[in-house]
């Protein structure tokens, strides 16, 4: 009698999953053809547009003889968007650390200060940088400062809940032990908190860089500036070979930014 | 209790101070040198030498600096202060944030499924190297390719419109997906799939009784993160490529209409549906661990 309550148990786990499997199944095609529904998308359509668009890729998208020509100036831009990241990243790194310190539940400040800079950063971090690049377009213009300033309100937010995180993971325990010694508020940041946190800290900072070329090629499409409006512009001059210049140095900058930042990771964590 | 024998010991004393490291001023040596500080040390000098060659690199084009913070100072108190439609109605943009949410959700789910099936061929524990090396290659590339220009070049391609738009989002979601699961598989225990490999499980029967159950709660995670991002993605793409929805709207919005009221109201749409996406988010998977 009990091993066949025990068996009837083991089976019903079977069946459960079964049934919570087909439940998501199902949920997930009723979502899936809704949405197809409100934006009017047909799955064939998509599937077929995948070959036809590699097919396009390879014989338009390819750099010929004239765009090698335009080479400089692709570059000029490049490194315009690879040092406005970092900029924008430094900058808005630092002023996120200040502010996660009032944040952190390690350093023993209010409660209520703690709740207010992550609502804070929840405004910075959910207004998308689009609203910011269109806000700043009208008081900057066309101007570098204006995709300087929208990535570093996006980034500000992002960074300053990744470093309340961080800090109270990382350096609970030394800030506890330094704490016990005596140690007042600037010595507890200094001696516990930057030291324990800083290689977590560099980590962040350094994958920030690396998103913050991809969203500051799409702040320069809509803002015209930097390495976005430089693709925006050849390609609807129809000029394939300049805009896939641009592509690929796109392309190997953010891997050659990946592959240095693992490397750094390697040595320091 | 030796210790104390050894320290009230006076030459012992004279010993220990020996092997003190101490810096030049005298004081005791508190931190050793080593790679990891190093490199910590240098990377923030090399990071700041670059910021400031940012800055000084820039091309500012005589701008009045403080008179623009002023005017972007006012004009965020308009924006969020005084937000108001009057180009759209709320039915028109509850109809495009609708939009913005499809596309969201046809890009994540296309992602899913074919970043499951990469993830099968990439993670280490149970693909071959060749293949896993060959897929982490493109996904590489795939990622390195802002979402925008893959959206741009696939409107091209297959013409304005949702296909451009959810196949341009899916390339990126599946090239981050396969990354997220196929470390979520290669953290699963090798013991499982040895058992049902020795019970003579099919490659098939392992994925479905071993793999899947054992990296879900960390897949369903990941694919809501991805959801998220999706979504503010494809607001960026509705804005900067003329894909439709919420996104689109904020770009009319700021420059086309120049009203920066409707602007406001629109971002707080958006802000209200991002967060309580997290919300549902951070609910589903507390539900699912």
């Amino acid at each position: 009698m009990a091993s066949e309550k025990k068996l009837k148990q083991k089976i019903s786990v079977f069946v459960e999953r079964k049934r919570t499997f087909t439940c998501a199944f199902v949920g997930i095609m009723a979502l899936f053809t809704l949405a197809s529904i409100v934006t009017d998308f047909s799955i064939i359509e998509g599937i077929v547009s995948i070959p036809k668009s590699i097919v396009w890729i390879v014989n338009n998208l390819v750099p010929d003889e004239k765009s090698w020509s335009k080479m400089p100036r692709i570059l000029a831009k490049l490194t315009e968007t690879a040092l406005l990241s970092i900029a924008v990243t430094v900058c808005a790194g630092i002023c996120a650390f200040l502010f996660s310190l009032l944040g952190t539940r390690t350093n023993g400040i209010t409660t209520l200060s703690g709740r207010l800079v992550r609502i804070v950063a929840a405004f910075f971090r959910n207004v998308p940088d689009v609203v910011w690049a269109m806000l700043l377009l009208f008081s900057f213009g066309q101007n570098v400062l204006t995709g300087f300033f929208a990535l570093f309100f996006t980034t500000f937010g992002m960074l300053t809940r990744t470093f309340i995180e961080t800090i109270d993971e990382v350096s609970a325990e030394c800030v506890e032990a330094i704490t016990s010694t005596g140690a007042d508020y600037m010595q507890t940041v200094f001696q516990a908190i930057v030291p324990s946190s800083m290689p977590e800290i560099i980590t962040w900072v350094l994958f920030m860089i690396e998103t913050n070329i991809r969203a500051s090629t799409l702040i320069g499409v809509l803002t015209a500036t930097g390495i976005g409006y430089a693709f925006d512009m050849y390609y609807k001059r129809l000029d394939y070979g300049a805009a896939s210049l641009v592509v690929i140095s796109i392309v190997v900058l953010v891997i050659g930014i990946e592959l240095i930042s693992n490397q750094i990771r390697k040595v320091i964590m | 209790m030796s210790e104390l024998v050894v320290l009230s010991d006076h030459s012992s004393v004279h010993d220990l101070h020996e092997y003190m490291l101490k810096t030049s001023d005298g004081k005791i040596k508190t931190a050793t040198i080593n790679k990891s500080r190093i490199a910590v040390k240098l990377t923030i000098c090399i990071l700041f030498a670059l910021t400031a060659v940012a800055f000084i690199s820039f091309d500012y084009e005589s701008i009045n600096f403080i008179e623009s913070v002023a005017a972007t100072w006012n004009n965020m108190k308009v924006l969020f202060g005084q937000p108001k439609l009057t180009f759209n109605s709320f039915a028109g943009a509850m109809h495009a944030l609708l939009i913005t949410f499809s596309l969201g959700v046809l890009s994540t789910i296309f992602g899913a499924l074919i970043a499951f099936f990469g993830a099968l061929l990439c993670a280490k524990n149970i693909a071959d190297p060749h293949s896993a090396n060959f897929i982490k290659s493109i996904v590489a590339f795939i990622r390195a390719v802002p979402t925008i220009l893959w959206v741009l070049i696939f409107t091209v391609a297959a013409g304005l419109g949702s296909v451009a738009a959810v196949v341009g989002l899916t390339f990126h979601s599946v090239a981050y997906l396969i990354k997220a699961y196929s470390e979520s598989i290669e953290e699963m225990d090798m013991g499982v799939i040895e058992a049902l490999k020795a019970s003579g499980a099919s490659y098939w029967q392992i994925v479905f009784q071993a793999i899947i159950p054992s990296s879900i709660s960390y897949m369903i995670a990941w694919t809501f993160l991805r959801f998220e991002i999706n979504f503010t993605n494809a607001i960026a793409v509705g804005a900067a490529a003329g894909a439709g929805g919420i996104g689109y709207d904020l770009f009319m919005a700021g420059s086309f209409y120049f009203d920066l009221r409707e602007l406001g109201f629109i971002t707080y749409i958006v802000v209200i549906a991002v967060i309580m996406l997290e919300m549902v988010a951070t609910r589903i998977k507390a539900r699912v661990r």
